[in-house]
């Protein structure tokens, strides 16, 4: 009890639980829905552009924040925009987000070139949450906390315009408006995590503790929030890990736990679903 | 970065050239990305054709814990790159087709489980290793500074029992890819030949890894075969086709990366989008003449 003491009255991981703890949670929230909706891939190339516009705005001399945010709800809405009319094949979502990537590559080496600060690429690709100053966090907090309320409010609606569309839109439900509203809202939820678990991570808080919770439950408001409930878990654990082991970077125990999660919860559901099939 | 008697490029292409090939790192690199080119061009012409663009993703993902790994226990980072990335390969392979027969949700979910965990261990490894963050870049975004003679007879070996083997089973890959129960139905071992192509995926993204870096090999193994695919529906035209274009990318971005400051994934990104834009325009220019002509019969 007195070594939990001892890890919160560090102002640095204060800032880690809570801001690691709300963008958890939108996380979690977000990645339900990504995985339901067969988006992963598209929370994929959000993850490039989350680096790409980070490193952009850095090269340019503007604030980490702007870039970031920009480039993920920007590409997130254009996604959306166009993604409607036939899915676009992997063929061309590989070739797009491998030159974003490149470019990305492009700006680290601009940034990197043109001052002496070498490892904010590191930081953008693997996460600081470690690192959050007060203000970060705040603004981490209050952004995720957002996109919770904004993701609970569509929630219902969501959920009937994801399983069975047509129906939806002939129940007067607004798919196109819902579905464009949810990726600006994973848009945001992937701006946010890259300070935390890193643009090339994000994926995995994003895909790990909501297919878990798919496994483990068929009820859709139990498994959201059971999704949520996971990658708070995941983010707790592998900071107090990494907090025990400083070898060990947060990015990398956060990603383990819920992969760890995952791993159990097919372990777990694969001899029901053995019998059940 | 480049030499004091590097003074930039000019339109004397003969004086360009002999720039170009007066270090001998520069000659590796050449004879390393034509090697990697090559490999790259046939195994993705395949992979492009199989659907299996993001097997081949994740497999070059693995290749960056792989080569980290490798460093940090002291051997050398071209071990990481092929062990991890053939393993993988084989992991691929031996996986059933949807594990636990769930829906295709599930099975994404999967796939960037893994990638982002791939990606975490190699960060650890990074950490564990400490500071050498030059290299953690070049293994994320590739560095054709320091390949050795020993490397390029490694990369060569790798890639012409790579391509042997695919030349062997060339003719059954292609009939199992285009109509898979055709060929198991005529007695083409489908799942054999599935497992034995990601083994040679595996073996093209470990040797493209060492040039553009784990997270730009998708570039040289999709974009040229995506091109030519686009270009022409002819099996073996567009089979040439991809290693012309793999070629004519890497020499390029080979090129501009000794000239200019900037990294060589960039200039091999850019260059292989430009050339698949360009065939997309070609072709929706070519979609456009034609049908008026069709529509208004003469």
């Amino acid at each position: 009890m007195s070594s939990l003491a001892g890890l919160l009255g560090q102002p640095f991981l204060r800032y880690a639980f809570i801001a690691g703890a709300v963008i958890a949670a939108a996380s979690g929230l977000t990645g339900y829905f990504v995985v339901l909706r067969s988006q992963v891939f598209t929370g994929d190339a959000l993850s490039h552009v989350a680096f790409t516009g980070a490193l952009a705005a850095l090269a340019a001399g503007a604030n980490l924040l702007i870039g970031l945010y920009g480039a993920c709800i920007v590409v997130a809405l254009a996604m959306a925009a166009l993604g409607y009319r036939g899915q676009a094949d992997d063929t061309v979502i590989g070739s797009v987000f491998a030159w974003i990537l490149g470019l990305g590559a492009l700006f680290l080496s601009i940034y990197t070139r043109s001052t002496s600060n070498g490892t904010s690429g590191v930081n953008v690709l693997f996460g600081t949450i470690f690192g959050l100053s007060a203000t970060q966090a705040v603004t981490d907090s209050v952004v995720a906390a957002c996109v919770c309320a904004g993701l609970i409010l569509i929630a219902r609606p969501l959920l009937f315009a994801t399983i069975d569309e047509s129906v939806a839109s002939a129940r007067r439900v607004p798919v196109r408006a819902i579905g464009t509203v949810f990726l600006g809202l994973v848009g945001v939820t992937a701006a946010a995590a890259t300070q935390a678990v890193g643009a090339l991570l994000l994926l995995g808080l994003l895909a790990a503790p909501a297919g878990a919770a798919q496994r483990l439950t068929a009820r859709p408001f139990r498994g959201l929030w059971l999704s949520a409930a996971i990658a708070i878990f995941s983010v707790w654990t592998g900071l107090v890990i990494s907090y025990a082991a400083p070898k060990i970077p947060p990015s990398f125990g956060i990603l383990a736990v819920a992969t760890g999660v995952y791993l159990i919860a097919i372990a777990f559901t694969a001899n029901t679903n053995g019998r059940r099939a | 970065m480049t030499g004091s008697t590097v003074t930039g490029l000019s339109w004397n292409v003969v004086a360009d050239l002999r720039q170009l090939m007066q270090f001998p790192f520069m000659v590796n690199a050449l004879r390393a990305g034509t090697i990697v080119a090559v490999a790259a061009g046939a195994l993705g012409w395949f992979m492009v054709l199989r659907r299996q663009s993001f097997a081949g993703h994740t497999l070059a993902i693995v290749s960056f814990p792989g080569a980290a790994g490798a460093i940090l226990a002291g051997l050398s980072a071209i071990t990481g790159y092929f062990a991890a990335s053939v393993g993988a390969g084989l992991v691929i392979a031996a996986v059933p087709r949807s594990l636990g027969g769930r829906a295709r949700s599930s099975e994404s979910a999967i796939i960037g489980t893994v990638q982002a965990f791939a990606l975490a261990c190699g960060a650890l490894f990074v950490s564990l290793y400490g500071g050498f963050l030059n290299g953690l870049t070049g293994l994320l975004f590739g560095s054709f500074l320091g390949i050795s003679a020993s490397q390029v007879l490694a990369l060569l070996i790798v890639a012409a029992a790579a391509l042997a083997v695919l030349a062997l089973i060339a003719r059954p890959l292609f009939f199992a890819t285009v109509d898979p129960d055709v060929a198991a139905a005529r007695g083409v071992p489908v799942r054999l030949l599935g497992a034995v192509f990601l083994v040679l995926l595996g073996c093209a993204a470990a040797e493209v890894s060492q040039i553009t870096g784990a997270l730009l090999v998708f570039a040289l193994l999709v974009m040229p075969a995506a091109t030519a695919q686009q270009i022409t529906a002819r099996p073996v035209v567009s089979f040439a086709l991809t290693i012309g274009l793999g070629l004519v990318t890497v020499w390029l971005g080979l090129t501009a990366a000794y000239f200019s400051i900037y990294p060589v994934g960039f200039f091999i990104t850019t260059f292989g989008f430009a050339g698949y834009v360009l065939a997309g325009a070609w072709r929706a220019f070519l979609w456009t003449r034609r049908r008026p002509a069709a529509a208004v019969p003469a």
